[in-house]
C-alpha cells in the first residue's frame, strides 16, 4: 500500500511545519492506537506516538528525561502534540530524543513495507544531519529504554546559543554498574557518537576519546560555530567525568 | 464527524493536509494569527480539548470529535476571562498580533510554569513589547490610569483598540471574509541575476482553478522605487511590477492568481523558465570596485546609488593635535524587520468600480498615490486601507505586494489576495542595510575630540529603495551631535545583487552609532576619561547648531535639550553595584544617540475633528496604527483640547477616504508631525466653533530627540555566554504624553536592538540565496533572552512638538549595540567589530 508521496503521520509538528508539496498522502500512525508506554521487565517501550508531554510526565523520576525534554527548542505546547519517534525521524543534530535515546542505550524498532521488524540502536538510528537508516516506507514502531539505563545515575550538559534556545551541544554521561562511564554526544556533532569506558576514565581518557571525532563530523549551522561545538564538548566531557566519578 | 468551535458544533470536514489554523480562519475564527506557520511563534495558539497547542502545525483532521477554544471563545459572554482582563489592565501587547497566542498560552499555564516564564513562554515571540508588558499581564499588574476631563496627555491611557486585541476582535489586514477572493503566489527567481528568455505557462494553466498568471510582460513598461517617501525623487526609480530581468535571488518572476493557494503554489511549480544567468556580484565592496558587473547595468553605468564626500576643518591638522587617535572597521548584519503579520494585500473593485487595497502598510496614502501612477489611475479611483496592522519597524514603508494584487485585481475583475508566507519575509521583502564603516577618532588628553572621520559603505541589495537617504541619515545625526571642528565623511551606497535593503527602525543611525561610539569609548579608555565625561565635554549643548559634513539642514535644530540629564542618568546607574557569578568577566559600557524628529524634505498630516451626538467627536487621520500607539496619543491631544474624556474619541484612520493626505507612520512622525495636526484641528474646533475643524502640519521645523543606554554585564570565560546584569536606557522625549506607551516604546526598541546586537543575522549562500528563512533559524529575542531595562525621562518640554512632545519610536534602538559592544569590551578586554555577538563569536574573540 506503500506508495511514492506517502508520508507517516506522527503529531505532525515536523511536517507540518514546513511545505512539503512531494507529499500526496499522509498514512496518521497515531489512529493505530499504540499505548504510548509499556513497562517490560527489560525496560520501557515507548511507542514512536508517544508525546513528548506523555513521556515528561509518566517518566518524570528519570531526571534525565525532564532534561532532554526541556532541550526542545519547541515550547510545552509542541510537546502536547509532537512524538518522541518523529523527532528520532527528523534526525536533526538537536534533536533531544535522540540524546536520550542513545544515551541510554535504547533500541528502535522498525517494521517494513512487508511488516518485517528490525532492530537498531537508537545510536546507529541517526546516520547524520536529516539522515536515518529507515528505508522506504519503513517506519519506527517504537524504542526500548532499557531498565538498566534507565536506573543508572547520569550527567546532563546543555550549550546553545540562547538561553532556552537548539542545542549546539548536549552531551550525558550514564555511570555504569561496574564503575565505568558511557558518554554521549549529540547537537554538537551531526549524529551521536557514543564513548564507553569500562573503568573510570581520567581526564586525558575522555580527551583523547572525544579527539576521535573528526572535525568535519561537527555540525556547521546557524546554531553554532563548530570550532566552539568542538570546544563545548571537551568541557562539557570533562565536566561530566568529574561529576560521574564524584 | 464535526469539530466543535468554542461550544458550536462545524461540520464542514478539513482538506487533506489541511492545519488547524486555516480551518479556523476559515470558519471565521479571526483571532487565530498565522505568524510563522512552522510553530515557532505562538501567534496560532488555541485549545484543543483544554490543551494549548500551535493550531499552525495541528493537523486539522485530528480536531474532528474535540472541542477546540479560541481567543474568540474565551471570554464568557461579556465578562473578559482573567488573562485577557490581565493583558488590557498591564497594556500587554503593542501591535497586538502575538496577544491572543499569549493569552491561550498564559491561560493554559500551571502554577509550576508561572514561576518559570523564561521557559514557559519560549513559544511565544512577541517583536513589539520587550516582553516586560507581557511579564506584568502575566503578573496581573494593573499599569492603567483613568483620567478626567482635560487631564489626558501625560496619563498612562490604555490603546482605544485594546479591547479588541484582547478578545482576538481587532481586524488586521486578512481578518475580513472576501466573498470569491482569488489567491496569488509568486515564482521567484533562483538566480542572483539573470535575465528571462521565455516563460512556459502551459503546464501551470493546467492546474485547475487558475485564473490568471502574469510576467513581465503584462506588466507596465515603468520603473518606479517600492520605497515610499513624500518625495517620490528621494528614491531611485529601478523596479518594475515584474522584470524581464532578475537581479536577486528571491526576486517575483511571474505570478499565478487562482481560487485557491495551493493552486496557486502547484501552478508556481509547474511554470517553466528559461534564464539568461547574467554575471553577479554580491559583496558591495566589489560591487564598487572598478569593473564589477552591473546590477542596473540597462539604466546605469556603475553601481553606486548614493554618495557623500565632506568635510569640515582640517581633519588632518586635528588628528596631529591629538594625543590618541583610534580606527577600526565595524560590520553590521542583514536583518529582518520580522513584524509578526507579514507583508500582503486584498484587493477588489468596490461598487462604483473603484480599485480598493487593503494593506499591511505604514503608508495607505503614498500607496495610493504610487498605484495610481503606475496604472494611470486618478487618485480618485483609488481606495487603500490599512486595517490594524501587525508591526512594521518600518519594513512596511514600502509597496512590495498593493503593485502587484492591483494588476491582478484589474486583470480578472475579482477580489485578488496575496498573503505572504513568513520565509518570503526574508527573501521577498526588505532587510535591515548592512554597513562597513570605517571610523577614525583623535583626542586630547584633557577630552578635545580633535577629528573625526567615516568611511561608509552601504550594501542596497538588488534595488535603491531608501538606500541613499539611509545613507545620508546614518551619517548625520551620529556625528552631528558631537561639536567636533574637524570632520569628514565619504560614503557609498551600492548595488549587489542580493536580497534589498529598506527602511528599518533607526533608519541608518543605528549602523553608523555602532561604529562612532565604540570608537569614541576608545579614545576616552585611551586618554584615560571616563566615557560618560568625554561625552560630555564633546557633546552638543543648548544653542549649539548641528553640523556634519554634508549639506547644512536648515530646518533641524535643539528646541529642547535633555541630553546632559540621560548622560548623568548613565552615571548614577553606574554607581550601583551588581552580582555576577563567581569566575565570570564582568563590564560596563554605554552610548548616546541623537535622531531629528522626523525626515527632511516635507512631512504632511492632515486631521478632522466633527462633533457627534452625546458630547462625542469623531477624530479622523491618516495614520496607521501597528502597535506604535500613536492612536492613543492622538486621542489624548483631542480629548484634552476639547475638554472631554478620551472614551468620548473616536477615531478613524488609515485610509485614503478620511482625510485629504497623510505622508505616513515612519520616520517617528506620529506624533510630532500626525498628533500636531491634530492638536490644531481639535484647538480650531474649540475656539472657532462649528460642527467640522481641519488641522495640518507639513513637518517643519523639526527638533531632535536624545537617548543614552548603559549595561553591565558578564562572559563566561568557558563558553562565551553573556549576561546583562542591569540595563539602563535614559531618553529626552520632550513632553511625556503617555508615559506606559513611551516607556513601551523604548523597552521594545531596546529589546530589537538586542535581537540585532547579540543574535539576528539573514545569512546568504554563495549563490546569493538566503539561508535563514524560518524564525528556528533566524532567532528573535524571546521571553528569556531580554532583560528588563530601567527607562528614565529627561524633564524637557520642547518648543516644536505638540504640547512639547519628541519622537521617540526609532531612537531607541540606536544607541544599544555600541554601548553592549563597549561593556563587552571592558569585560573580556576585546574590541568587538561585528555585530551580532553572538555567544560562540564572543567565545572565539577571547581565543
Amino acid at each position: 500500500m506503500w506508495r511514492p508521496g506517502d508520508a507517516w503521520l506522527g503529531g505532525g509538528t515536523a511536517l507540518f511545519g514546513e511545505p512539503r508539496p512531494h507529499v500526496s498522502r499522509l498514512l496518521d500512525l497515531p489512529s493505530a492506537g499504540w499505548p504510548s508506554l509499556t513497562v517490560r521487565d527489560d525496560g520501557v517501550e515507548v511507542a514512536a506516538t508517544c508525546t513528548i508531554a506523555e513521556l515528561a510526565a509518566r517518566l518524570k523520576r528519570h531526571r534525565i528525561v525532564g532534561q532532554c525534554c526541556h532541550s526542545f527548542l519547541a515550547s510545552f505546547k509542541i510537546w502536547n502534540v509532537a512524538t518522541v519517534g518523529g523527532n528520532l525521524c527528523a534526525a536533526l543534530p538537536a534533536g533531544p530524543m535522540i540524546s536520550l535515546g542513545s544515551a541510554l542505550d535504547g533500541v528502535c524498532t522498525l517494521i517494513g513495507p512487508a511488516g518485517d521488524e528490525r532492530r537498531v540502536p537508537v545510536a546507529e538510528f541517526v546516520t547524520g544531519d536529516g539522515r536515518t537508516v529507515l528505508r522506504d516506507g519503513e517506519l519506527l514502531r517504537s524504542v526500548l529504554l532499557p531498565a538498566a539505563s534507565l536506573r543508572s545515575r547520569t550527567s546532563y550538559r546543555r550549550g546553545s546559543l540562547h538561553q532556552h534556545g537548539r542545542s549546539a551541544a548536549l552531551l550525558i554521561g550514564r555511570a555504569e554498574p561496574g564503575g565505568g562511564l558511557t558518554l554521549t554526544v549529540t547537537a554538537a556533532t551531526r549524529r551521536p557518537w557514543v564513548f564507553r569506558f569500562g573503568a573510570p576514565p581520567s581526564a586525558g581518557d575522555v580527551e583523547a576519546a572525544v579527539a576521535t571525532i573528526p572535525p568535519d563530523a561537527y555540525t556547521d549551522d546557524i546554531h553554532g560555530r563548530p570550532a566552539w561545538r568542538m570546544h563545548l564538548t571537551r568541557l562539557f566531557a570533562e565536566q561530566i567525568r568529574t561529576e560521574i566519578g564524584a | 464527524m464535526s469539530v466543535e468551535i468554542n461550544g458550536t458544533s462545524h461540520e464542514r470536514a478539513p482538506r487533506p493536509g489541511q492545519c488547524l489554523r486555516t480551518y479556523l480562519r476559515e470558519e471565521g475564527c479571526f483571532g487565530v494569527k498565522k505568524g510563522c506557520d512552522a510553530g515557532d511563534c505562538g501567534a496560532c495558539t488555541v485549545h484543543v480539548d483544554g490543551e494549548p497547542v500551535h493550531s499552525c502545525v495541528y493537523p486539522a483532521f485530528r480536531a474532528q470529535g474535540r472541542r477546540v477554544t479560541t481567543v474568540e471563545g474565551l471570554a464568557r459572554g461579556d465578562e473578559l476571562h482573567p488573562v485577557q482582563r490581565a493583558f488590557l489592565d498591564a497594556q500587554g501587547f503593542q501591535c497586538g498580533f502575538c496577544t491572543a497566542g499569549l493569552i491561550m498560552t498564559t491561560a493554559a499555564l500551571t502554577e509550576e510554569q508561572h514561576d518559570d516564564l523564561p521557559r514557559a513562554l519560549k513559544g511565544n515571540l512577541c517583536r513589539c513589547t520587550g516582553y516586560r508588558a507581557i511579564a506584568d499581564a502575566v503578573a496581573g499588574v494593573d499599569n492603567l490610569a483613568t483620567p478626567g476631563p482635560g487631564c489626558a496627555v501625560g496619563a498612562a491611557l490604555g490603546a482605544p483598540a485594546g479591547p479588541q486585541v484582547v478578545t482576538g476582535t481587532a481586524r488586521y489586514t486578512f481578518d475580513l471574509d472576501v466573498p470569491g477572493v482569488l489567491h496569488l503566489k509568486v515564482l521567484r527567481s533562483p538566480h542572483a541575476h539573470a535575465r528571462i528568455v521565455a516563460v512556459d505557462t502551459s503546464a501551470a494553466f493546467q492546474v485547475d482553478g487558475v485564473e490568471a498568471i502574469l510576467t513581465h510582460k503584462d506588466a507596465p513598461d515603468r520603473l518606479f522605487s517600492t520605497a515610499q517617501h513624500e518625495n517620490v525623487a528621494e528614491d531611485p526609480a529601478d523596479t518594475r511590477v515584474l522584470d524581464e530581468v532578475v537581479r536577486f535571488v528571491g526576486q517575483r518572476v511571474a505570478a499565478v492568481v487562482a481560487t485557491s493557494e495551493a493552486a496557486a503554489e502547484e501552478a508556481c511549480r509547474r511554470l517553466r523558465v528559461e534564464y539568461e544567468i547574467l554575471p553577479a556580484v554580491l559583496d558591495p565592496a566589489l560591487a564598487l570596485a572598478g569593473g564589477a558587473p552591473l546590477v542596473h547595468g540597462d539604466k546605469l553605468d556603475r553601481n553606486v546609488i548614493g554618495e557623500l564626500h565632506a568635510s569640515m576643518g582640517d581633519v588632518a591638522g586635528g588628528f596631529a593635535a591629538a594625543d590618541e587617535v583610534y580606527e577600526a572597521t565595524f560590520r553590521t548584519a542583514r536583518v529582518q524587520h520580522a513584524a509578526l503579520e507579514t507583508h500582503g494585500a486584498v484587493g477588489w473593485l468596490d461598487d462604483d468600480g473603484r480599485l480598493v487595497i487593503r494593506s499591511s502598510t505604514q503608508t495607505p496614502f503614498l500607496t495610493r498615490r504610487a498605484v495610481a501612477s503606475l496604472y494611470d489611475l486618478p487618485l480618485d479611483r483609488v481606495r487603500v486601507i490599512a486595517g490594524r496592522v501587525g508591526g512594521g519597524f518600518g519594513g512596511k514603508q514600502e509597496m512590495l505586494v498593493e503593485d502587484l494584487v492591483a494588476l491582478a485585481v484589474m486583470r480578472t475583475g475579482r477580489p485578488v489576495k496575496w498573503e505572504y508566507t513568513r520565509s518570503e519575509q526574508f527573501y521577498g521583502s526588505t532587510t535591515r542595510h548592512p554597513f562597513t564603516v570605517t571610523m577614525k577618532a583623535g583626542a586630547t588628553r584633557d577630552g578635545t575630540l580633535t577629528a573625526l572621520t567615516l568611511d561608509v559603505l552601504v550594501d542596497a541589495g538588488a534595488y535603491g529603495n531608501h538606500s541613499a537617504s539611509v545613507m545620508f541619515h546614518g551619517c548625520h545625526e551620529s556625528v552631528a551631535v558631537y561639536r567636533c571642528a574637524n570632520m569628514r565623511t565619504d560614503a557609498h551606497a551600492v548595488y549587489t545583487n542580493t536580497v534589498p535593503a529598506g527602511a528599518f527602525r533607526g533608519y541608518g543611525l543605528g549602523q553608523v552609532t555602532f561604529a562612532v561610539e565604540s570608537v569614541l569609548d576608545e579614545v576616552a579608555r585611551r586618554i584615560g576619561m571616563d566615557p560618560v565625561t568625554f561625552r560630555e565635554l564633546n557633546v552638543v549643548r543648548d544653542g549649539d547648531d548641528l553640523t556634519a559634513p554634508g549639506d547644512h539642514v536648515e530646518d533641524l535644530g535643539i528646541a529642547s535639550y535633555g541630553l546632559d540629564q540621560c548622560l548623568a542618568r548613565l552615571r548614577a546607574a553606574a554607581a550601583l553595584p551588581d552580582d555576577a557569578p563567581d569566575g565570570w568577566l564582568v563590564g560596563e559600557g554605554m552610548a548616546i544617540a541623537m535622531i531629528a524628529a522626523g525626515p527632511p524634505g516635507g512631512h504632511f498630516a492632515d486631521a478632522t475633528v466633527r462633533r457627534l451626538p452625546g458630547g462625542r467627536f469623531e477624530l479622523s487621520v491618516g495614520t496607521a496604527e501597528f502597535g506604535n500607539g500613536s492612536t492613543t496619543v492622538h486621542a489624548q491631544i483631542a480629548a484634552d483640547e476639547l475638554g472631554v474624556t478620551p472614551d468620548k474619541i473616536v477615531i478613524r484612520q488609515s485610509d485614503t477616504d478620511v482625510v485629504k493626505h497623510d505622508t505616513g507612520a515612519f520616520a517617528s512622525t506620529g506624533v510630532v508631525v500626525a498628533g500636531k495636526a491634530v492638536l490644531r484641528a481639535a484647538r480650531a474646533l474649540r475656539t472657532e466653533g462649528g460642527e467640522v475643524a481641519h488641522g495640518h502640519f507639513d513637518g517643519t521645523p523639526r527638533s531632535v530627540a536624545f537617548n543614552a543606554q548603559w549595561f553591565r554585564v558578564a562572559v563566561d570565560p568557558d563558553t562565551g555566554e553573556l549576561r546583562i546584569l542591569r540595563s539602563v536606557h535614559s531618553a529626552d522625549a520632550g513632553t511625556v504624553m503617555n508615559p506606559l506607551q513611551l516607556r513601551g516604546q523604548i523597552e521594545g526598541g531596546v529589546a530589537q536592538a538586542l535581537g540585532a546586537t547579540l543574535a539576528e543575522h539573514v545569512d546568504l549562500d554563495e549563490t546569493g540565496a538566503v539561508t535563514t528563512t524560518t524564525f528556528r533559524q533566524y532567532h528573535l529575542p524571546t521571553f528569556a533572552d531580554t532583560p528588563r531595562t530601567e527607562v528614565h525621562f529627561a524633564a524637557t518640554v520642547d518648543s516644536i512638538g505638540p504640547l512639547g512632545a519628541k519622537s521617540m519610536s526609532e531612537s531607541p534602538y540606536n544607541p544599544v549595540a555600541p554601548a553592549l559592544a563597549n561593556a563587552l569590551r571592558d569585560a573580556i578586554g576585546v574590541r568587538m567589530t561585528e555585530i551580532p555577538f553572538t555567544t560562540d563569536r564572543i567565545w572565539l574573540a577571547m581565543q
